[in-house]
């Protein structure tokens, strides 16, 4: 079998991203203020071309960048209860559920996709930020389950972005019920001897980094991202001083021996190739422009 | 005897008739004990009352009763030959978290609990029940040896949470935690974890990630405090009523969602009013527990705890 005959046919929407054209041509970096042109800073994949800043960028956005070609095949995620503990807060859940999709224009908080990077056969798994802070219910554990199940069955190693602030309060303990079950998901890819890297991005904290995101065989950040448990504002609030600059940054996880690397996102993919490849003990990679096989869609 | 502050009637009609009995102590002729016992029935009814519904609130302040029995009185009263074992073997011994092997009913056991103290001195030197890193590494390093040794694992579980410090930030929290649920959900022999008092988010879930989980009938377990869930979604720590409310964390809302397995019952006016019958309701409900696993090959352990936290999240609550 080549990488022809077991290449996936990609969603349609895969390719042609509904990405509208944004309203601002323009955004300002937070980081140094360089005002950056969006084709510019896509191209990037929202890192500011100034001082290197890395911005979020969406699962998609981000697969896109990652699989050869840009094509993907999302992995269809089992749709949990909705709004099992009838929440509500000032507003009810389902509302906040709803202007989150409108909003992102994804379902969830997390995005499942399998395909090839560099040649290698890969499932990947990227939780969005921007949907409800990127919070882990039992929809994002439906989707790392369905991930990990995805990568025994195919025998493909399994990559995770997380981006969180934590559980879902809106799921009470059901979101916190996500961190041993995820787990379970974890040990049986890890019994059936697949790899799994983490890729932190800013920021992950609290029961997301408390379970499945600081359980990989290799643990790698974007730069600068915050990676902790409790965030600076509580531990501020409770210590009572101030914390030191670059406090929980990934640069100082990786100065305290709780990471393997700090990489930027433009050489994520190179790194990430290197890695599993060697893990999965297969041949050295093949990079570069691959051609588009014959028998894709056109972009 | 502390009150919360729902029970200030009680404590008030209870004041009294105390005071009536003092006075009748210090002046023989006075004959109080009509009124005093009128009041101790009036009393009696207002707890009847007040416990009989407890909102969800109110049973957090009664879960974090200072009177309640805590772990180390738990450990004291069901356990023999308690053998405290110290360290982590990498940087510290976290005096948050009690652990050691003991003999329950005889037989040998691996127990870890967290301890919230019982006094300011104890309080401090608990860390008021919130572990550190070196805390969840001493409780893997102690479900090993019973996964070694063959020892089942009991875990009483009562924290506000893991300690949101700098050191503990420093030294991987998350990734202590991790590790610990990890570990519980590797180890081939039976885990039972009992809530018995806060079940405090990810700091409870490496602990209690077991085979059989109880809570007692006034115990919470939560994602998040009902103040930190105010404070975030209502912008205001005060709306905590409304966050205990919404959040379900009570072992009644529990048990509906599948979550734990059963409910210890408390005596009337909670654990910290009839503190030995709910150290021994507790110690029935871990023989019970223990004798359901027992005998159950270590693969079989390990397989159905995972399906049980696979299977979690597939019963809502009836609208």
């Amino acid at each position: 079998m080549n990488w022809i005959s077991n290449y996936v046919r990609p969603k349609i929407n895969s390719l042609f991203s509904r990405r509208e054209v944004p309203e601002n041509l323009w955004t300002k970096c937070p980081e140094c203020g360089t005002m950056l042109f969006h084709r510019e800073l896509s191209d990037n994949l929202n890192v500011c071309t100034h001082c290197d800043h890395h911005m979020a960028i969406s699962p998609r956005d981000r697969f896109t960048a990652l699989f050869d070609g840009g094509v993907f095949l999302e992995v269809k995620v089992p749709e949990p209860l909705a709004d099992p503990l009838h929440f509500r807060d000032q507003k009810k859940y389902p509302d906040r559920m709803k202007a989150a999709q409108k909003a992102t224009g994804e379902k969830e908080a997390m995005l499942v996709a399998e395909g090839e990077v560099f040649r290698t056969p890969i499932i990947a798994v990227a939780q969005d930020f921007a949907f409800m802070g990127g919070s882990m219910g039992m929809y994002v554990g439906n989707a790392i389950v369905a991930a990990a199940e995805r990568a025994v069955k195919l025998k493909r190693p399994l990559v995770l972005f997380a981006a969180a602030g934590g559980a879902r309060m809106q799921e009470g303990i059901l979101s916190l019920m996500q961190m041993p079950r995820s787990t379970v998901a974890i040990q049986l890819l890890k019994e059936a001897g697949l790899p799994y890297v983490v890729v932190l991005t800013h920021p992950t904290t609290g029961g997301v980094t408390a379970s499945y995101a600081m359980l990989g065989d290799v643990q790698i950040a974007e730069p600068n991202a915050l990676i902790c448990f409790a965030g600076p504002r509580v531990i501020e609030q409770t210590i009572r001083e101030k914390l030191p600059e670059g406090f929980q940054r990934a640069e100082y996880l990786l100065d305290h021996g709780m990471l393997d690397r700090v990489t930027h996102r433009k050489a994520m993919k190179d790194e990430l190739v290197t890695i599993l490849r060697m893990l999965m003990r297969q041949t050295p990679a093949i990079r570069g422009e691959l051609p588009v096989p014959a028998d894709a869609p056109a972009r | 005897m502390n009150y919360l502050e729902f029970e200030k009637p009680l404590a008030e009609i209870e004041g009294k008739a105390e005071e009536l009995r003092a006075l009748a102590r210090a002046n023989s002729e006075m004959d109080v004990e009509k009124e005093a016992a009128a009041l101790d029935k009036k009393a009696d009814v207002l707890l009847k009352d007040l416990y009989k519904d407890l909102t969800p609130w109110r049973k957090c302040q009664v879960a974090r009763h200072p009177d309640r029995p805590h772990c180390k009185d738990y450990i004291d009263a069901l356990f023999t030959e308690y053998t405290p074992l110290a360290g982590d073997r990498n940087f510290a011994d976290d005096h948050a978290i009690m652990g050691g092997l003991a003999r329950f009913n005889d037989q040998a056991v691996v127990v870890i609990g967290q301890e919230k103290g019982n006094d300011t001195k104890s309080r401090i030197e608990r860390n008021f029940g919130m572990a550190r890193p070196e805390g969840y590494r001493k409780a893997i390093r102690l479900m090993d040896m019973a996964h070694r040794f063959g020892l089942p694992v009991v875990t009483l579980v009562d924290t506000p949470g893991a300690y949101p410090g700098k050191g503990a930030e420093e030294r991987g929290q998350a990734e202590a935690i991790a590790r610990s649920t990890e570990k519980c959900l590797q180890i081939g022999v039976p885990l039972i974890s009992v809530v018995i008092g806060e079940g405090g988010s990810g700091g409870a879930v490496a602990f209690a990630t077991a085979n059989r989980i109880a809570m007692l009938e006034h115990s919470v377990y939560s994602v998040i405090s009902p103040e930190g869930c105010a404070s975030i979604l209502w912008k205001d720590a005060e709306k905590m009523r409304e966050a205990a409310e919404a959040l379900r964390l009570t072992a009644q809302d529990l048990q509906k969602l599948g979550v734990i397995d059963r409910i210890i019952k408390e005596p009337l006016g909670g654990a910290q009013r009839g503190r030995k019958e709910t150290i021994e309701a507790v110690g029935k409900a871990l023989e019970t527990m223990l004798k359901e696993l027992s005998g159950k090959k270590p693969e079989v352990l390990i397989r159905d705890r995972r399906q049980k936290f696979l299977d979690m999240g597939s019963r809502g609550l009836a609208a």
